[in-house]
Parts: structure tokens; C-alpha cells; sequence
């Protein structure tokens, strides 16, 4: 028998879309040319070779401070993967416990981090732990709400047959409902990807002896905007590889759960 | 002795209440319901949508306690005991991240059976059910009919020898269900095991079955349980007797 037509979905083109990449550069050469022009100093605005040439420069020391941030950040993200996909089970399943926490949660996310970073420190000591931390507050949340909304969601008609064939109601998760929230636990995942890196990077700021945050307030203190910068490039291209790792991840575990599912 | 007698049953729904409303309002879905089932008998349950044969199959499924009246299943009252019976719906319910057999295996899983010995016991049935050589294929890359079948071979493995089906081939095309219909009698008659199918498709329910029993519009009753006296093996030069044509203008006058 013939496959359904619905299955064939466009595919997403194989390559490198060049649009983006050709409108950025554009981009960085007007800055470059706008700022050799008009002759502005480089504490006000670097150019992007200077930035360049910063990143070039510095780049043991910078290396040091990086490995410490990438450290901080993975750990509070690796912490809130573990809490976030469990107090978001224990959200689905408990009906009475979402309604108990669910409130805080939200509140949790409320207190500005600039409050909260230098109570951890007098908390948690001077040394990583309080900037996982950080990381963690900003990160469990988005995994856990994403991933209880996930299991929430159900087909009254997938539990009834379920039901029938005698499963209980933790097996019921166990077989239809957690791999079914899976794809909304990795768009939680990647939202919180994006913020470990900046999150990690803000806890340094308000007191550290080590990280990109620590290079970011000596580059901006000394008005070595171009090492601020160059300090920049490197977050952003850090947080880039953690989203890209978290969509390849997600690739390899979801791909049986979107094409064709008769399920949601 | 009857394998399912229903007496008098009677549901009500409870809808929320609407803007302005304080009190819940209570829905009369059954008002009343009535019938025996034979063992081993084809019954079909036909009527306009919303007149309440879902909400009666999930009665007799046991997944709705909540209605007065009895239902006695074996000599069982459903509402002290759960009989295990086979159940399907309209949609599939595969699960796409499982293959055909990891589906079909879904109720000895659940029962704790023995995995590798239900996949024996399944292995011969793929190919009566035209599933051969799909074992290990995803969902997604059978056509509507393979699931429709897929999902009947995993209600065919579920514990119990009622079958309810409802609605199992509203969603196929008029081709694709015909086929299946042509199917389902001839793995019926292999595998016997009482059926309660319900349908809105007048044909279908003629052509499938040894009663029809049809009911009302909301709130549902049945008004008449006709006897369909065609031979077994059914064959489709039937839908063009006029025994046949009788038997829908005696549907069709008891539905208006």
C-alpha cells in the first residue's frame, strides 16, 4: 500500500543557509568601515578587526577564564536538567504538588538575580558554587514547567485504552506520557541552554576570582572596550554551541515522536 | 445465558456550569437502555451522532462507573467489578515511537506477560492481518488501513472475548473501509469473540452484523434491535438484495 502523502513534509534544506551569514557580515563591514571613517576611539566602539586582534591577544588568558565559566555553567545546567525533569514529573503527577509549588516557582523567577547572586556568595562561599547555583535558578525553571505542560497534555481517548488494558496511572506515564512530553521537555531545555552561559557570567560579575564575568568588569574598569568585547564574542559563541548541542540532542531522541504521530 | 445484559441503564453528564449559571447542569446521555448480547454474536450499535454510544461503550468497558441501572457482563456487575474486554477507538493510537510490534505487544506489556512469547503468538496473526514483514516499521510509514488493522491485531491481543469497537473505521476512506469491513468479518469468523460495534454508517452495520440495535437522538434509548438474517459468510452481492434495501428502510424509518 501506498505511504500516506500527509508524511511527505518538506524537508529542511541540507547546507548552510548563506542569508544570515552574508546579511551579518554586511553588517560587521559597516561597522568596520563606519568606525575607521569617523575616526571613533576605541574605548568608545573597537572595530571588529580590533575586537580581532583583543581576542587574539589575550586569548591564554581569556582561555583560563572561559574554562571556569564553561564549568560553572554546565554544572548548574546539568543540576537543573536533573531537579527541573524531576520536580516537572513530580508537577504532571501531582495534581495537589503542582499546585503547591507551581506559585513559588514563578516567584523564584521574579527575584532579580542581582539580589540574589551576592546572598549566595555569603551563602555559599566565594567559590563555584554560588554561581551554579545562579545558573540553576535561572535554568530548572523553564525545564520543569515546559516538561510538567508536556505531561499535562494527554488524548482522554490514549488513557481510556490504557485503562482498559489495565494499566495503572503510573504506567500510564511510563509508557504514553512521558515520551510524549519529551519535545516539550528539550524546547524547555533550550531556552534554559541559552541562559546558562549569561547566567554563569552575571554571578561572576558580582563576585568571583575567576570567569568571563571577572574579565568582562577589569576590561570595562580599564576601558579596554575591545577586550570587552572580544569577552562578549566568546559568550555568545559559547552559548551557541550549548543550543546546538541541546537541538542535536533533541534530533537523535525525538525523531520518532513528530512525523506521523496519530497521538496528540 | 446472554454474555452482556443491560438494564435500564441511565447516564447523566455533569457540564460546567455557563456564564451567569451557579449550578452544575446535569446532560441526560442514556435514558434508559436496555439489551442482551449472545456470545459469539456481531451487534452493532447504530445512531446520529452525540445519542450516546461512545458514552455506552464506555460504560461497558468499565471506565465509567458513575450510572444507574445495571450492566452484567459473565454474570459480572460492571459496577463492582472490572471485566477485561477488548477496546478500540476511531483513531489509531499507535504510538509513533514505537514499531508495529512494540504496539501490538502494548497489552501483555501491561500485563507483565511474557514479552518474547506474545511476540511468538503475533508473529503468524501479522500476516492474516496483512501486517507481514511491517514488524519492525513505524507507524508513520504504514497507510491509514495497515494502522487501522495494526490497532485491531493489538485489541485482538488485549485480555477478554468482548470486542467494542467504536467507530474503529470512521476516519478510512469509503474504499479503505469497505476493505477492512470485508476483513474484520473474515477474521471474525476465525478469531470469534463477541462484538458490540458501534457506527453511524447504515451500510456498515447491515452488512457486518447478525442484530443492529438503534438508537435515539440524544437522550439515548434503543428503539429498535433488528435481526439481520443474511448467511455467513457475508458477501457484498448482499448490499444490493432487496432484503437488503428492507432492512435499511426499517433503520432508516425508526431514525426519524
Amino acid at each position: 500500500m501506498k505511504r500516506r502523502s500527509e508524511n511527505t513534509r518538506p524537508k529542511a534544506k541540507k547546507g548552510i543557509d548563506w542569508l544570515p551569514i552574508g546579511f551579518s557580515l554586511l553588517l560587521l563591514i559597516l561597522w568596520q568601515v563606519g568606525v575607521v571613517i569617523n575616526d571613533v576611539p576605541e574605548f568608545i566602539l573597537p572595530s571588529p578587526v580590533k575586537v580581532i586582534e583583543e581576542l587574539i591577544g589575550s586569548w591564554q588568558i581569556l582561555m583560563e577564564h572561559t574554562l571556569i565559566t564553561v564549568a560553572e555553567a554546565l554544572l548548574g545546567l546539568s543540576a537543573s536538567i536533573l531537579l527541573g525533569a524531576a520536580l516537572g514529573l513530580a508537577m504532571g503527577y501531582f495534581r495537589t504538588f503542582r499546585r503547591m509549588v507551581y506559585p513559588l516557582f514563578v516567584i523564584t523567577q521574579t527575584v532579580p538575580l542581582f539580589v540574589l547572586a551576592p546572598l549566595f556568595i555569603l551563602w555559599f562561599g566565594f567559590g563555584i558554587l554560588p554561581k551554579i547555583v545562579v545558573v540553576f535558578m535561572v535554568c530548572f525553571f523553564p525545564i520543569a514547567v515546559t516538561f510538567a505542560q508536556g505531561l499535562i497534555r494527554s488524548d482522554s481517548g490514549m488513557d481510556d485504552l490504557l485503562k482498559v488494558m489495565g494499566a495503572t496511572r503510573w504506567k500510564i506515564f511510563r509508557i504514553t506520557r512521558i515520551p510524549q512530553a519529551l519535545p516539550y521537555f528539550f524546547s524547555g531545555l533550550k531556552i534554559a541552554a541559552t541562559y546558562g552561559i549569561v547566567g554563569a557570567v552575571l554571578a561572576e560579575w558580582v563576585g568571583a576570582q575567576k570567569g568571563l564575568g571577572v574579565f568582562m568588569t577589569r576590561a570595562m574598569k580599564s576601558f579596554r572596550t575591545g577586550a570587552l568585547f572580544a569577552d562578549v564574542l566568546i559568550v555568545v559563541l559559547l552559548s551557541l554551541i550549548l543550543y546546538k548541542s541541546v537541538e542535536w540532542a533533541e534530533r537523535i531522541v525525538c525523531k520518532d515522536m513528530s512525523n506521523g504521530g496519530n497521538i496528540t | 445465558m446472554e454474555q452482556i445484559l443491560a438494564e435500564n441503564v441511565i447516564k447523566y453528564y455533569t457540564v460546567a456550569p455557563e456564564n451567569g449559571k451557579k449550578l452544575n447542569e446535569r446532560l441526560l446521555v442514556l435514558s434508559g437502555v436496555s439489551f442482551k448480547v449472545e456470545r459469539n454474536e456481531f451487534v452493532s450499535i447504530l445512531g446520529p451522532s452525540g445519542c450516546g454510544k461512545s458514552t455506552l461503550l464506555r460504560l461497558l468497558a468499565g471506565l465509567d462507573r458513575d450510572y444507574e441501572g445495571s450492566i452484567h457482563v459473565d454474570g459480572t456487575d460492571l459496577k463492582e467489578k472490572r471485566v477485561p474486554v477488548c477496546y478500540m477507538l476511531q483513531k489509531d493510537y499507535l504510538m509513533p515511537w514505537r514499531t508495529l510490534m512494540e504496539n501490538v505487544l502494548l497489552p501483555a506489556e501491561i500485563e507483565g506477560a511474557d514479552l518474547k512469547k506474545e511476540a511468538e503468538l503475533i508473529r503468524p496473526m501479522l500476516k492474516e492481518f496483512g501486517l507481514e514483514e511491517f514488524e519492525n516499521y513505524r507507524p508513520h510509514a504504514l497507510s491509514g488501513g495497515m494502522r487501522q488493522r495494526a490497532a485491531l491485531l493489538r485489541t485482538y491481543r488485549m485480555r477478554g472475548d468482548i470486542m467494542l469497537l467504536d467507530e474503529p473505521f470512521g476516519a478510512l476512506d469509503e474504499i479503505t473501509r469497505i476493505q477492512m469491513q470485508d476483513w474484520l468479518l473474515d477474521v471474525w469468523e476465525r478469531y470469534r469473540k463477541t462484538v458490540l460495534f458501534v457506527t453511524h454508517n447504515i451500510d456498515e452495520a447491515v452488512f457486518l452484523s447478525d442484530r443492529v440495535l438503534v438508537m435515539s437522538p440524544r437522550p439515548g434509548r434503543i428503539v429498535k434491535d433488528i435481526r439481520i438474517d443474511f448467511p455467513r459468510p457475508r458477501s457484498r452481492d448482499m448490499l444490493l438484495s432487496s432484503q437488503f434495501l428492507g432492512y435499511k428502510g426499517e433503520i432508516l424509518s425508526s431514525l426519524e
